[in-house]
C-alpha cells in the first residue's frame, strides 16, 4: 500500500495528474472511491481484496471529469472499461493515466491507452469457471422457464437505476427511458416497464459490457444482473469471435455495419 | 388515549395473524425475499423474519406504491370519461414487525400528502392500516434514530408496539384506538403485563449528532459549493436511496393509453439529473452537488420549517443501500461540526 501513497503523492507533487480517483476507507471499514487531489492526503489511499467497484465509472461525470487529468487505480475490469471507453471515443490519452497495483503490491503506471491495451493482453477476459457453471445451468432452463425466472426478478425492479448509474459503459447524458417524445421505454416501474428497461439495458451492454458485476453490486433488490450480462458476453463471443474493452480500436460487436456479413437481412 | 400494557406469547400472536386473515385483513411483514428482506404479505408468524436491524425497502410501499393507478379515464363523441378509483375497496391492512423508525415516518409521510390538498387515496390506504410495531433489540453503525427525535423503543406511529422480552413473550403496548381494537379483538390472547419494562430488552443507541444545529448549519452552508461538491463527489446520481427512504415523497405523474388509458403515479428522487429539468432546457439544479444538497435541505430544513416535522427518521437505509457508501450519518455530522 505504501508503494501506492508514494506513487500518488509524486504524480501530485509533480502535477502529472490534478486527481487520484482511488480507494479509501468507508463505512465500516469497508472501501470506497476517494479522490485525492493534495499529495498531502495521498496517505487516505488503500488497495485490498475488498476494492471492487470499477472507478472508470467517474471518468464520464462531469462533476470528477473538470478536476483535470486523473491517476486511476485500476482492477482489470477497470482497464477494460478505460479501452472500450476510449475505442468509443468517450475518453483520450490526456484524461488519465492508470496505476495498478500487483499481488506483491508494486505499482505499475500505465501512462498511455497503449500501455494498458499492452497489459490487458495479459489478462484473461473469459468468464471464470464459476461463472461458466452457473451459466450453464441457467443455459440449461427453457425459454418459458427463463421468461419465468426473469419475470420475477423484474417485478422486484424500483426502477432507481443504480445500475445504470453504477456501470462505467451507461454513460449517456439522456437515457433513451428518459426520451418521452416519443416515449420508447414505459417510466412506470411496472411489470412492462421493468421488462423493458432490463432487457434495453442489458441490450445496449451487449458486446460492451466489460463484467465488472457493479450494477449487479448496486442493485438495492439484489436482482442477478450479472447473469444477463454473462450470457451476452458468451454469445457475443460465440457468433463473433469478439471481446469489449481489449483494444483501443475497435469495431463493436452489435453496432458495426460491415458490407460482407454473413446475414443477408442487413444487406 | 392512556397506553395499556399487556403480554403476548408467540403462539397466541400466531392465532392473532389466523384472526386477521379471517377478517379479511392483509398482513404485511418483513419476509425473506432471494437474499434480502422485505415488507411482503404473509399467512403465518413463521413466514416473518424479526431478527435483521432493518429491511432493505421500507414499509412506505403500503401507503405509497412504487406504481399506483389514481384513475382512468376514456375519451368518446369528444367527451372525457374519468373513473375514480374506489379507495373502499382497498384492502384492510395490518403490517406487522416494523421498527419504530418506520411507524414515525408515516407521519412525514402525511405531512406531505395531507399538506394543501390532502391525498384521498394515501389517506384511505393509512386510515385502512393498523401499525404493529417491534422494538429493535439490536442497531447498526448506520442507525441514528435517537438523534431525530425515535428510538429503539419509540412509541409514535404505532398501534401497538411489541418488545420481545423473553424467549417466546412480547411486551404489547396497547397505544391507539386501533391498538385497542386489536386488544379487543383478540381478547382471550393478551395476558395482563408484568412489572417488567422494554428497557433493558431494547438496542443502545447514543445520539449521534445534535438535531438542533443541523437546520442552522445547512443554510450556513448553503451557499458552499466545494463543501458540497466535497460530498457528493462519488455519488452516482441513482435513486437508490430515495426509494428505499421511509419518507421520500416525491412523485412522477405517467399516463398511459390513448382514447382509454390512466393516470399513474411513480416515485420519482431528486438525485435523478432529470428530476427539475424545465421544459425551457433550463435545470435549477444541474449538478449532483446541488441535487445532493436538495436532498438534505429538504428532509433537515424545508420540511421541519413549513410542516413542522423531520424528513428523516434516523433507519439508515439510504446508507446500507447506496452502491457507492454515502453515508448520511457522516454527511450530517460533518454539517453540524460549526462553519469555519
Amino acid at each position: 500500500m505504501d508503494a501506492l501513497k508514494n506513487k500518488a503523492r509524486e504524480l501530485l507533487a509533480a502535477k502529472t495528474v490534478q486527481v487520484v480517483i482511488g480507494y479509501g476507507r468507508g463505512s465500516g471499514g469497508a472501501a470506497r472511491a476517494v479522490f485525492v487531489r493534495e499529495a498531502s492526503k495521498a496517505d487516505t489511499l488503500v488497495f485490498d481484496d475488498g476494492c471492487r467497484q470499477n472507478l472508470a465509472v467517474y471518468l464520464m461525470k462531469p462533476e470528477v471529469r473538470k478536476l483535470g487529468k486523473a491517476a486511476l487505480v485500476a482492477i482489470p475490469s477497470t482497464l477494460r472499461a478505460v479501452l472500450q471507453l476510449a475505442a468509443e471515443n468517450q475518453v483520450g490519452e490526456h484524461d488519465l493515466l492508470a496505476l495498478v497495483v500487483t499481488p506483491a503490491g508494486e505499482v505499475v503506471q500505465l501512462a498511455t491507452l497503449q500501455a494498458i491495451e499492452a497489459h490487458v493482453a495479459s489478462l484473461d477476459p473469459d468468464l471464470s469457471t464459476a461463472e461458466k457453471e452457473e451459466l450453464k445451468k441457467y443455459e440449461a432452463l427453457s425459454l418459458e422457464q427463463r421468461r419465468q425466472f426473469w419475470q420475477e426478478q423484474f417485478s422486484r425492479c424500483l426502477k432507481c437505476y443504480a445500475c445504470r448509474a453504477a456501470c462505467p459503459l451507461c454513460y449517456c447524458s439522456r437515457c433513451t427511458v428518459e426520451c418521452n417524445q416519443p416515449q420508447w421505454i414505459p417510466v412506470p416501474a411496472h411489470d412492462l416497464g421493468n421488462l423493458e428497461w432490463n432487457v434495453m439495458r442489458a441490450m445496449h451492454l451487449a458486446g460492451r459490457c466489460v463484467n465488472c458485476g457493479d450494477c449487479h453490486r448496486a442493485c438495492p433488490v439484489g436482482i442477478p444482473l450479472y447473469l444477463l450480462n454473462q450470457k451476452l458476453i458468451s454469445d457475443v463471443f460465440a457468433n463473433f469471435n469478439f471481446r469489449s474493452g481489449m483494444a483501443v480500436k475497435t469495431d463493436n460487436a452489435m453496432s458495426t455495419f460491415k458490407p460482407n456479413d454473413s446475414e443477408d437481412f442487413i444487406r | 388515549m392512556e397506553t395499556e400494557n399487556k403480554l403476548i406469547r408467540r403462539d397466541a400472536l400466531e392465532k392473532l395473524f389466523s384472526q386477521w386473515l379471517a377478517e379479511g385483513k392483509r398482513i404485511l411483514a418483513p419476509k425473506k425475499c432471494g437474499d434480502k428482506i422485505d415488507f411482503a404479505p404473509v399467512q403465518t408468524l413463521d413466514e416473518v423474519s424479526l431478527d435483521q436491524v432493518q429491511t432493505v425497502q421500507s414499509p412506505k410501499t403500503a401507503v405509497f406504491p412504487r406504481v399506483e393507478e389514481l384513475f382512468s379515464f376514456k375519451s368518446m363523441d369528444g367527451r372525457v370519461q374519468i373513473r375514480e378509483r374506489d379507495n373502499d375497496a382497498l384492502p384492510e391492512t395490518v403490517i406487522f414487525g416494523l421498527r419504530p423508525c418506520d411507524a414515525a415516518a408515516f407521519a412525514s409521510l402525511a405531512a406531505i400528502f395531507t399538506w394543501d390538498c390532502p391525498d384521498s387515496l394515501f389517506s384511505a390506504r393509512l386510515g385502512k392500516m393498523t401499525i404493529v410495531g417491534l422494538a429493535c433489540a439490536r442497531a447498526d453503525e448506520y442507525c441514528f434514530c435517537t438523534a431525530v427525535g425515535g428510538g429503539p423503543g419509540a412509541t409514535q406511529g404505532s398501534d401497538v408496539l411489541l418488545t420481545k422480552v423473553s424467549g417466546d413473550e412480547y411486551l404489547a403496548e396497547i397505544l391507539t384506538a386501533k391498538g385497542r381494537s386489536v386488544a379487543q379483538a383478540g381478547a382471550g390472547l393478551f395476558k395482563a403485563a408484568t412489572a417488567e419494562t422494554k428497557e433493558s430488552h431494547l438496542a443502545k443507541v447514543e445520539p449521534a449528532f445534535a438535531l438542533d444545529k443541523i437546520t442552522p448549519a445547512l443554510a450556513a452552508w448553503f451557499d458552499d459549493a466545494a463543501f458540497w461538491e466535497e460530498q457528493s463527489r462519488r455519488c452516482l446520481g441513482c435513486g437508490a436511496c430515495a426509494y428505499v427512504c421511509p419518507t421520500c415523497a416525491c412523485f412522477d405523474i405517467q399516463d398511459e393509453g390513448g382514447v382509454s388509458g390512466k393516470r399513474l403515479r411513480c416515485w420519482d428522487s431528486c438525485g435523478f439529473s432529470l428530476f427539475t429539468l424545465h421544459t425551457s432546457g433550463h435545470n435549477p439544479r444541474p449538478l449532483q452537488s446541488q441535487r445532493w444538497r436538495q436532498r438534505l435541505m429538504h428532509k433537515f430544513a424545508y420540511m421541519p420549517e413549513r410542516q413542522q416535522v423531520l424528513g428523516c427518521v434516523g433507519c439508515g437505509r439510504c446508507s446500507r443501500a447506496c452502491p457507492v457508501d454515502m453515508n448520511i450519518l457522516e454527511h450530517l455530522r460533518a454539517i453540524a461540526e460549526a462553519k469555519p
